[in-house]
């Protein structure tokens, strides 16, 4: 099995926001935090194009590079987690991310900055699969139910696709192909390399 | 105070400091450490919300759960008669 990826097809994206909603459902995220959000570019002008962002779970994440407590670490299927226990909250990894991916919860008295929160990929952390503690600190793991992201599942025009590359790959190729046009996918070359260093 | 107990008092003081750092926590990263994470084919137990068809532990049957829910679920092109 290839790694899991995400990819947010252009070209069907409404920015309806399901995919936020679906998040915020699923993993009970608190005020303030968005694991996941849409991205309107050109907004309001004919021919605006959406992208939902969240986390990429990059291949060479920056996150990890940058993390002083080394607190992130990547599954098997090329999930990137980290372990909030070890978190320190310093928001190094907030600078690093090109997607704006991490998030620090503020409700502490005084507006303290917590630990990092950011999309699982709907795969839980570094806690029992499916126990109390990991749906409290990371939210529920869908992959150890043999599902996929609630956010892709939840996506009404299937623009957000998540999955095995190569599965989620096939399906996009096969759309431009039907549609002869929308094969640029922003942040794919960034979180996943090209042979044009990042420029997709 | 005598000469000897000065020493000795002095002694005991300086063992004292120089044990005193096998008392402390060591406080570098790899010490605090990651959890270990278990694989995700690996299931999470007897739970309500687990997707049927496959089997927990068994890493292929996972794969193919997965790679058949992004087939049916997010290519429509499949489900469409041409």
């Amino acid at each position: 099995m290839a790694r899991m990826k995400f990819i947010c097809d252009a070209e069907r994206c409404i920015e309806c926001n399901g995919c936020v909603t679906a998040c915020k459902n699923e993993h009970e995220v608190p005020w303030g935090v968005n694991r996941r959000r849409v991205v309107t570019l050109n907004d309001g002008v004919p021919g605006e194009k959406s992208i939902s962002v969240a986390c990429m779970h990059c291949s060479d994440a920056p996150c990890m590079a940058v993390c002083p407590v080394n607190c992130f670490y990547r599954t098997e299927e090329g999930v990137v987690l980290h372990d909030k226990d070890v978190c320190i909250g310093c928001g190094y990894c907030s600078y690093a991310c090109p997607f704006g991916a991490p998030q620090f919860p503020s409700a502490g008295t005084f507006g303290v900055r917590g630990k990092m929160d950011k999309c699982t990929f709907c795969a839980g952390g570094p806690e029992d699969h499916g126990s109390q503690a990991e749906f409290e600190k990371y939210g529920r793991n869908r992959l150890a139910e043999g599902k996929l992201p609630a956010c892709a599942e939840m996506c009404s025009t299937k623009a957000l696709l998540a999955g095995d590359g190569d599965v989620v790959a096939d399906i996009l190729r096969n759309r431009v192909v039907q549609r002869g046009k929308g094969a640029e996918v922003w942040g794919w070359g960034t979180a996943y390399g090209t042979a044009n260093g990042g420029k997709t | 105070m005598s000469p000897l107990r000065a020493a000795s008092t002095a002694s005991i003081l300086l063992a004292a400091v120089a044990l005193s750092a096998c008392g402390e926590t060591p406080q570098n990263a790899s010490a605090a450490g990651v959890k270990a994470d278990r694989p995700v084919y690996q299931g999470v137990g007897d739970s309500p919300f687990v997707a049927p068809g496959w089997k927990a532990g068994d890493r292929t049957s996972w794969q193919q759960e997965l790679k058949a829910r992004a087939q049916y679920g997010q290519n429509d092109y499949t489900r469409m008669t041409p």
